[in-house]
């Protein structure tokens, strides 16, 4: 018996989304039983890494089938959804999802500045959002997608924040590596604008070292830096 | 002027403020004329003032900031105040144009968030129904409680009510009936999912009533509409609704119908109900020994249905000679 079926039946009639170490310890519990099937036998000791290949090779079946569901991986559980496309008949059928009402912008902000950096202190994402975000923080608390898990080591020792499991789940997130373009903003390079500070060509001499100095330091997108002078000026005037 | 406020509020901050007029001039955040990029953000800033809008603290930061910069760049490079100490970093152009990238990656981030929001709003999962046989495991695992262990529960009752009650001799007047109880204990396990046996007998006024309920109990055990089971050995009864296939509640209700008023009447016959009528004057040990009949007849009761049928023939006959 391939563990690939196996699994697939065990999803198939999970109550609730299942995580690899829930499946191994099936896997243990059908093997060891005092009248254990002999086919059980030889996944008595199935590793969780591979029982994790074999579910993503399980879901890209599944996904290369084109059926009407698929199999994902939701904050670490592995359950049967129905694909997006299918929703207005399930609907019907289920009624409107108890979900609670869609965020705001500021909190998709917030939640997002938190997610890539966590953890985080509230100063540190209030810097990058350049406002205050009392309110927000208050909101994303209550409906417990972000959570306060211990204190930055520096003066006031202020809160940190990360995100929590049922963030993972309300956007359907395997997991924080899962998020969109995750390695970019995790660490922004600190980019040196291309144009240093000169004076305006109009207004004022420039001495040509100083020119000199900010063509050698910065490089070919300079030109466009300095090009707007004119426009600049009569905006001042 | 209310209404103008939404207008604002589209904008989450300065810096959001800063990106939309950014964007407006169709240029790179890295090209962007910060000269220009200023007068316009006080313009917002004037306008929103127009309006009688509550400026933010954080626009006058910006605007500042804003106003710093191009000051700086009025003047020649030559003449400007010479920051060396803190080289390169302190820039406020380069300062402003890291924060407003920063911002925008994140805002971009966060437009990905609502997408997947929005995409997970229409995504179900799959729900299996429960499978059968978990139910039946569940109520296995309860150890069975038997017709002498509830015996004995009752009589220990009884027994600390007869202490209670030895100095007191009143004459009841015997109101209680089983249906009536019957009713009762019902009732109780339907607002509780699982009620102590000793609750049960908790209000109870005299023996009579304790005798009707226990009764009652029996009854709806036979009937199968409730279970008795012990958490642990030793500890005490607790009853609670019997998880019986819907079948078995069914053809069974009229019979209880029937069985309910022959109970008390049933006694007639009988020396136990007539016993509790009797007014308390009997001795525990009495009262135990008649308890003990009953409970064999019950026991009877419940070790075949086909007795039921039998009884029931039994108890519509014998209310009539009453």
């Amino acid at each position: 018996m391939e563990p690939k079926f196996i699994l697939e039946s065990l999803l198939f009639s999970a109550q609730r989304p299942m995580n690899v170490k829930e499946l191994r310890e099936i896997f243990a519990t059908a093997a060891t039983a005092e009248d254990a099937d002999e086919a059980a036998k030889p996944f008595k000791k199935i590793k969780e890494d591979d029982l994790t290949v074999v579910l993503e090779e399980l879901a890209r079946e599944h996904e290369a089938a084109g059926r009407s569901y698929r199999l994902v991986c939701v904050a670490g559980a592995w359950q049967f959804v129905t694909q997006p496309e299918f929703s207005p008949w399930l609907r019907a059928l289920v009624g409107v999802k108890n979900r609670p009402s869609r965020l705001s912008q500021a909190a998709l902000e917030t939640l997002a500045i938190i997610a890539y950096r966590q953890p985080v202190t509230r100063a540190e994402v209030e810097q990058v959002r350049g406002v205050n975000i009392d309110g927000t923080m208050q909101t994303l608390l209550e409906r417990g997608l972000v959570e306060q898990s211990g204190r930055a080591e520096v003066i006031g020792r202020p809160a940190l924040y990360n995100t929590t499991p049922l963030f993972l789940e309300y956007f359907g997130l395997r997991g924080l590596e899962d998020l969109p373009a995750a390695d970019e903003l995790r660490r922004i390079p600190v980019e040196r604008p291309p144009a240093p500070i000169t004076a305006d060509a109009g207004l004022a001499t420039v001495p040509p070292e100083q020119l000199q100095l900010g063509e050698a330091g910065e490089t070919p997108v300079q030109d466009p830096g300095n090009s707007p002078p004119p426009e600049a000026s009569s905006a001042t005037n | 002027m209310s209404e103008y406020k939404v207008q604002f509020e589209v904008f989450e901050g300065p810096l959001d403020l800063l990106l939309y007029l950014i964007k407006k001039e169709e240029v790179d955040i890295y090209e962007v004329n910060l000269t220009k990029l200023a007068t316009q953000f006080i313009e917002y800033v004037e306008l929103m003032r127009q309006f009688d809008l509550e400026v933010a603290g954080e626009f006058l930061v910006m605007a500042s900031t804003l106003m710093y910069i191009k000051s700086r760049e009025l003047l020649p490079v030559d003449q400007q105040v010479v920051v060396e100490a803190e080289d390169e970093g302190d820039d406020p152009r380069f300062e402003l144009i890291r924060q407003l990238v920063e911002y925008k990656k994140f805002k971009d981030a966060a437009a990905q968030l609502q997408v997947l929001e929005e995409k997970q709003e229409n995504i179900y999962p799959r729900v299996p129904g429960k499978i059968e046989f978990q139910a039946e495991e569940e109520t296995s695992k309860k150890p069975e409680v038997g017709i002498f262990d509830l015996l004995n529960a009752v009589n220990g009752i009884l027994r600390r009510f007869a202490a209670k009650e030895a100095s007191a001799r009143a004459i009841y007047e015997d109101k209680w009936t089983v249906s009536e109880k019957i009713e009762y204990v019902r009732n109780l396990i339907t607002e509780r999912t699982s009620v102590k046996f000793s609750e049960l007998f908790e209000k109870a006024a005299n023996r009579a009533e304790i005798v009707c309920t226990f009764l009652a109990l029996l009854e709806l055990i036979r009937m199968k509409q409730l279970a008795c089971w012990q958490p642990e050995p030793f500890a005490e009864i607790e009853i609670s609704k019997a998880v019986a296939p819907e079948m078995a509640t069914e053809p069974l209700a009229p019979s209880m119908e029937a069985a309910t008023p022959t109970e008390d009447k049933a006694a007639v016959p009988t020396p136990e109900p007539s016993a509790p009528e009797g007014e308390e004057v009997e001795s525990n040990e009495d009262a135990e020994d008649e308890f003990d009949d009953d409970e064999d007849d019950e026991a009877d009761d419940e070790d075949s249905e086909d007795d039921e049928d039998e009884e029931n023939e039994s108890d519509e006959a014998e209310p009539k000679p009453k």
